[in-house]
């Protein structure tokens, strides 16, 4: 006698065999590390394994926040992702206007063109292009300086120019990109309103705001909070790529993600690395959570679930 | 009817503004790749002199000559993230479409249970640490070609793309099909994948993107030489430039006086110049994949 189940199993055999590859992958790449969290209560010895490992309670969170960089660093990672947030929306959605009023079709296209480039481009690439720029002996930027007569800026020494320059890279990268998702809604507005707007007498100031701008806010809304939901997780190919291991700076640029990267690589303090990233997990989820439930609440169709 | 010939104000400004800071932005993203270029081809003892500007004085190629006279290790880093991205992008299309064409059937009673199984994934993750300890203290993958193919093989997004694009494909097909016999794999393979090209082609620039600018996975889990891709190559380079001194000594070569800052730029050419290259060909097809991916599955 066959159960349901087993009949089930049989009737869709190829199907889960289709299915197998990815669920095997997502269960051994994401299923399996969200357990290995149990790291952050043990004191991880390589012969012990995961599961051997002594419990230590809740010792890897006190060295963690007793040091102070707890503060530092989520402080870094929620100030950075917030002005990136505030300043791509408005770069991007003004950059997408924009690019909708301009009537040749030569111009936009290049130009468009010439904006997505550096998505294309990986931040290890980023970081040589900053190095060209800002480096102290031969920097662009420093040669444009002593040619001017103005004394050179040791832009790898100065802490405080730092938030403005990953503030500008990020920009900088997602500028193009960005604009895409903007430009695409523009494009699907029904023209009969800006036809209706022109009859009515509006100026093209009058169109973008009561028109263009209102329609974009779905998109706006849905890519903020994605972006929101992400707010404690640090780009780390920027901060990384363009930072480095340059002590000099912490301060001003270590975001969680670099932070547990060096505990964990450079400085091999795994229990306390796994603390911090069961901390990052968490908060992570609880945002998302929290951000959802008041999208829902308000707007039910802009809701990720 | 004369209103609209009449030159409008406003119209006036809004263009000039438009095109103004659109230019501006357009150029400030080019800029970068030009001083780049521009610092490839400059004389070293200019750059050592004077520093890194956009209209070199003594033009000279000897960073691009020191680059292929050794050109070692360069060959061997394309050849591994030549190798990684086709191979990668074949491999990585066939299990995403294979997977979402399984969750978008209508017919397959666990579709939801599998669709928040993958969904589940973008809103939790474990994180850096047991994923490196997993890789690395069970999996035994360190310093393995295998890590670097496997890593970014499947991403959930792309599924989850995947899936919302299927499903504008008829289900009368699938079904049709079944009723003259077909099996799933057979539809899959012989009906639907014909059916989904366009979105083939942008998730499967996006995979290949992935792969051709992937250093993250090599900063984690390779220290083998022999291993390095292009990009953490150049991530090795820029941070020690001797070591291509070192390298090239080692092979048995003389080497003279090292154009360090001309090769940190050329190098940087030699990485990036096909995506230069080709990018202009394939945006619109990233414009598409973006703007589909916005729509919500």
């Amino acid at each position: 006698m066959k159960t349901p189940f087993i009949h089930d199993l049989i009737r869709y055999k190829t199907l889960l065999l289709m299915l197998l590859p990815a669920l095997l992958f997502v269960l051994l790449f994401q299923y399996t590390p969200m357990l290995g969290l149990v790291l952050a209560f043990k004191e991880y010895t390589y012969a012990k394994g995961i599961i051997g490992s002594d419990w230590v309670g809740i010792n890897n969170f006190k060295f963690f926040f007793i040091s102070g960089n707890a503060w530092m660093v989520t402080r870094n990672t929620v100030l950075y992702n917030a002005a990136f947030i505030a300043i791509n929306l408005v770069l991007q959605v003004g950059v997408a206007i924009m690019l909708s009023e301009i009537r040749s079709r030569w111009f936009k296209k290049v130009s468009q063109s010439l904006m997505f480039l550096p998505f294309f481009i990986s931040w290890v690439v980023v970081g040589t292009i900053a190095y060209n720029l800002l480096n102290y002996e031969h920097g662009t930027v420093n040669s444009l300086f002593r040619a001017a007569g103005i004394d050179p800026v040791n832009f790898y020494g100065t802490p405080g120019v730092w938030p403005f320059l990953l503030v500008f890279f990020n920009a900088w990268k997602a500028v193009g990109y960005g604009a895409v998702f903007y430009l695409a809604a523009i494009t699907s507005i029904d023209q009969e309103m800006f036809e209706a707007a022109e009859t009515d007498g509006a100026n093209v100031f009058q169109r973008i705001w009561y028109i263009t701008l209102p329609s974009l806010k779905p998109t706006m809304m849905i890519l903020t909070l994605l972006a929101v939901g992400q707010i404690f997780r640090g780009d780390f190919g920027l901060f990384f790529n363009l930072v480095g291991g340059n002590g000099l700076l912490f301060n001003a640029t270590d975001v969680i993600d670099t932070f547990v990267y060096r505990s964990l690589v450079e400085n091999n303090e795994i229990g306390m690395s796994a603390a911090i990233d069961f901390f990052q997990s968490v908060l992570c989820l609880v945002t998302i959570l929290i951000v959802n439930g008041i999208v829902r609440r308000t707007d039910k169709d802009s809701a990720l679930f | 009817m004369k209103a609209t010939n009449k030159i409008r104000m406003d119209q006036l400004v809004l263009n000039a503004v438009s095109y103004s800071w659109v230019t501006f932005v357009a150029v400030l993203c080019v800029l970068p790749f030009l001083l780049i270029l521009s610092g490839s081809l400059t004389k070293e003892s200019e750059i050592i002199l004077e520093g890194f500007k956009l209209i070199p004085k003594q033009f000279s190629l000897e960073a691009y000559q020191f680059i292929f006279n050794y050109p070692q290790d360069i060959l061997r880093a394309y050849g591994v993230t030549v190798s990684l991205t086709v191979l990668g992008t074949i491999l990585s299309l066939f299990f995403i479409s294979m997977s979402s064409y399984v969750i978008q059937r209508t017919d397959f009673k666990w579709r939801n249970a599998f669709s928040f199984f993958f969904y589940f994934t973008t809103l939790f993750s474990g994180g850096l640490v047991p994923f490196y300890i997993l890789v690395v203290n069970y999996l035994k993958l360190k310093d393995t070609y295998w890590v670097l193919l496997l890593l970014p093989l499947i991403n959930v997004f792309y599924i989850l793309v995947m899936k919302s694009f299927m499903r504008s494909i008829p289900a009368a097909i699938t079904e049709s099909a079944k009723i003259d016999g077909a099996g799933d794999f057979t539809i899959f393979l012989r009906l639907i994948l014909p059916l989904c090209k366009p979105a083939l082609a942008t998730i499967g620039l996006f995979v290949a993107l992935n792969y051709w600018n992937d250093w993250f996975y090599s900063l984690l889990f390779i220290s083998d030489q022999k291993l390095y891709a292009l990009q953490y190559y150049l991530y090795k380079v820029i941070g020690n430039v001797d070591a291509l001194k070192i390298v090239a000594e080692k092979t048995g070569n003389q080497v003279p006086d090292l154009p360090g800052e001309g090769i940190k730029m050329a190098l940087t050419m030699v990485v990036t110049g096909p995506i230069i290259f080709l990018y202009p060909f394939v945006q619109r097809y990233f414009v598409k994949g973006l703007t589909i991916g916005a729509v919500k599955g």
